[in-house]
């Protein structure tokens, strides 16, 4: 009982959040772009609750605007590589062979690299860009849900009611739509939630390097790349959006733990969670 | 003796895929390097200059050419000049070497000496005050990218109390402790709950009550048997963190101004600097290998009952 309670309060929480994305443009009190010299570097208080930063706009605003670019993109990567990677995975384990084998060696390869250096590599590639960082992280982020689809859909493809549905005349297409997928699918979503705090670390890194999002757009790790030099005078401007990622990745790390917890201790075991 | 050769024997092909990877990689990235090079200098050049470079750096040969000649350079150890500098690409690297190893190094033993103690206690008084405390802490360092770590630390460490330099000019006693701590957080918060685990698994098995029934001292058993069932989970994290280390970290290097390897990348990647790249691609491919090979290796060492080449499955 008191696991459903804390999962429906992070979920509120997960909501509120992923609210604000979506509607950041009609919550911030002012324009997150117009620059305003006279009231630069003012302080937070009651008129600007996060100061202004250099070009007098005003910080709440662009950090609530930042989030909506921070937390859809990391999103849209999360599904993105779940999605493609459950597919791959699902067919490799349905109907292993060579496929199976060439696949797995793929992705042995994009394991191998720490990923933010192949991150940066295509990145580098591609340019800046937000659109170019996830796709950046998508490319070596992908085989870790592979390796999970595969792994269940291995250890259930023998299964007495797989079997059943073989008699009964079910293609293979069928067979993986009405029962690998519904079966394996509770442990890809857990690993997916607790994958959103990491990503949304790894997308914010990329563009503090400056190989994400590209001023003057708003997002987090490239605010704080840009107030760097500010930090001595004005920390509010450096400090506002890195509180801002910490406060997210928070909440989406303890909506993944409480999910996971929820859905079923043993099945998903603690590696995925990193 | 069989299963060393295999694994060696193994690595051939990823090495030979890695190559030609990061060499197809760099040389399609569409961004032309010659006109990248140019702008460098500031010059205004004409169309002629420019083919007169491609020819010269060798950019008009076939893909294929262009990467055996690549190749066969890299075997002679010669990685080319950079793009930007003019300076020989391997020396240059091997000059940034040392300041990754010694931040690689400094930053894994603080992270031996936070985790293992941590982890430790917090498994033995499972669910108690401390355990929750030392969670709290892991949890929060988890969720802390470690630019902003480096950040707060600039501004509390260096700024407010002024202790310690913000910028490292030089490598020195001083300097490295901001970007050792930044790294050894993060870390830490991450194997400390692996350790945790670990111990808990190792604290629930019969030979703990046996040891009890025994008389043996708790702190006996912990010392001896728990922790040297716990060193192989360990060491595979250790192994994978160096091996990330190792190839320097780029974040944390550009921010502290820390000259290894990582800050090196970074700057080179901004400048379309692609021999710089590649040998740092090289370089991280050849770590990974290593590190894994060495890690499968000492696993027998530590726990004879993993049969090598079982792992294979």
């Amino acid at each position: 009982m008191k696991k459903k309670i804390k999962l429906t309060i992070m979920s509120c929480l997960v909501v509120l959040i992923i609210f604000m994305a979506i509607f950041a443009t009609y919550i911030c009190p002012y324009d997150p772009y117009e620059q305003d010299l006279s009231v630069a570097y003012q302080a937070p208080g009651l008129e600007h609750l996060m100061g202004t930063d250099a070009y007098g706009r005003d910080m709440f605003s662009r950090v609530i605007i930042g989030g909506q670019v921070s937390i859809l993109s990391t999103l849209a990567l999360v599904a993105i590589i779940a999605v493609f990677g459950t597919t791959i995975g699902i067919i490799c384990g349905y109907f292993g062979n060579k496929v199976d084998f060439v696949v797995m060696r793929i992705s042995d390869l994009c394991l191998a690299f720490p990923g933010l250096v192949f991150a940066l590599a295509v990145a580098a590639i591609l340019g800046g860009g937000i659109v170019n960082a996830v796709i950046a992280l998508a490319v070596i982020s992908w085989p870790k849900y592979s390796r999970v689809a595969r792994g269940l859909t291995l250890s259930i493809k023998d299964s007495t009611y797989i079997e059943a549905a073989k008699l009964a005349g079910d293609n293979s297409l069928q067979i993986i739509c009405r029962h690998v997928i519904p079966n394996i699918i509770g442990p890809i979503i857990v690993t997916a939630t607790l994958d959103i705090g990491t990503m949304m670390m790894e997308i914010a890194g990329l563009s503090f390097l400056g190989l994400g999002a590209q001023p003057p757009v708003a997002e987090w790790g490239s605010m704080m790349s840009n107030g760097r030099s500010m930090l001595q005078t004005y920390p509010w401007v450096v400090l506002s959006p890195g509180i801002a990622i910490f406060i997210s990745v928070v909440i989406f790390n303890l909506f993944g733990d409480t999910l996971r917890d929820a859905v079923d201790p043993k099945n998903v075991s603690q590696s995925f969670s990193k | 003796m069989v299963y060393i050769i295999k694994r060696v024997l193994q690595l051939i092909p990823i090495l030979f895929a890695i190559t030609f990877l990061s060499f197809a990689m760099m040389r399609l990235a569409g961004s032309d390097v010659v006109e990248q090079k140019m702008l460098n200098t500031g010059q205004v050049i004409s169309e002629t200059q420019l083919e007169m470079a491609r020819e010269q750096l060798g950019l008009n040969s076939p893909f294929l050419v262009q990467y055996f000649r690549w190749l066969g350079n890299l075997l002679h150890g010669d990685m080319g000049v950079s793009y930007v500098s003019g300076k020989d690409v391997f020396e240059t690297f091997v000059s940034k070497l040392p300041a990754t190893i010694l931040l690689t190094a400094t930053s894994i033993a603080l992270t031996v000496i936070i985790s293992i103690p941590l982890g430790v206690i917090s498994a033995v008084y499972q669910n108690k005050f401390i355990d929750y405390v030392i969670r709290f802490f892991s949890f929060i360092g988890n969720s802390l990218p470690n630019f902003f770590v480096s950040l707060v630390l600039m501004y509390f460490l260096g700024i407010k109390l002024g202790w310690l330099p913000i910028i490292s000019k030089d490598i020195n006693s001083t300097s490295i402790i901001m970007p050792t701590l930044t790294l050894a957080i993060a870390m830490s918060s991450k194997y400390l709950r692996q350790v945790r685990t670990t111990v808990l698994d190792e604290l629930s098995k019969d030979y703990i009550v046996g040891a009890k029934a025994r008389g043996v001292k708790f702190s006996i058993t912990l010392m001896g048997s728990v922790l040297r069932a716990t060193l192989v989970t360990i060491i595979t994290l250790l192994a994978l963190s160096i091996g990330s280390l190792l190839g320097g970290t780029a974040i944390v290097e550009s921010i502290f101004m820390w000259d290894g390897v990582g800050k090196m990348a970074v700057d080179a990647i901004n400048m379309r600097d692609y021999p710089i790249i590649q040998a740092y691609v090289m370089w991280m491919a050849i770590i990974y290998v290593l590190v894994n090979l060495i890690t499968d290796l000492s696993y027998r060492f530590l726990d004879p009952r993993i049969r090598l080449g079982d792992r294979e499955s």
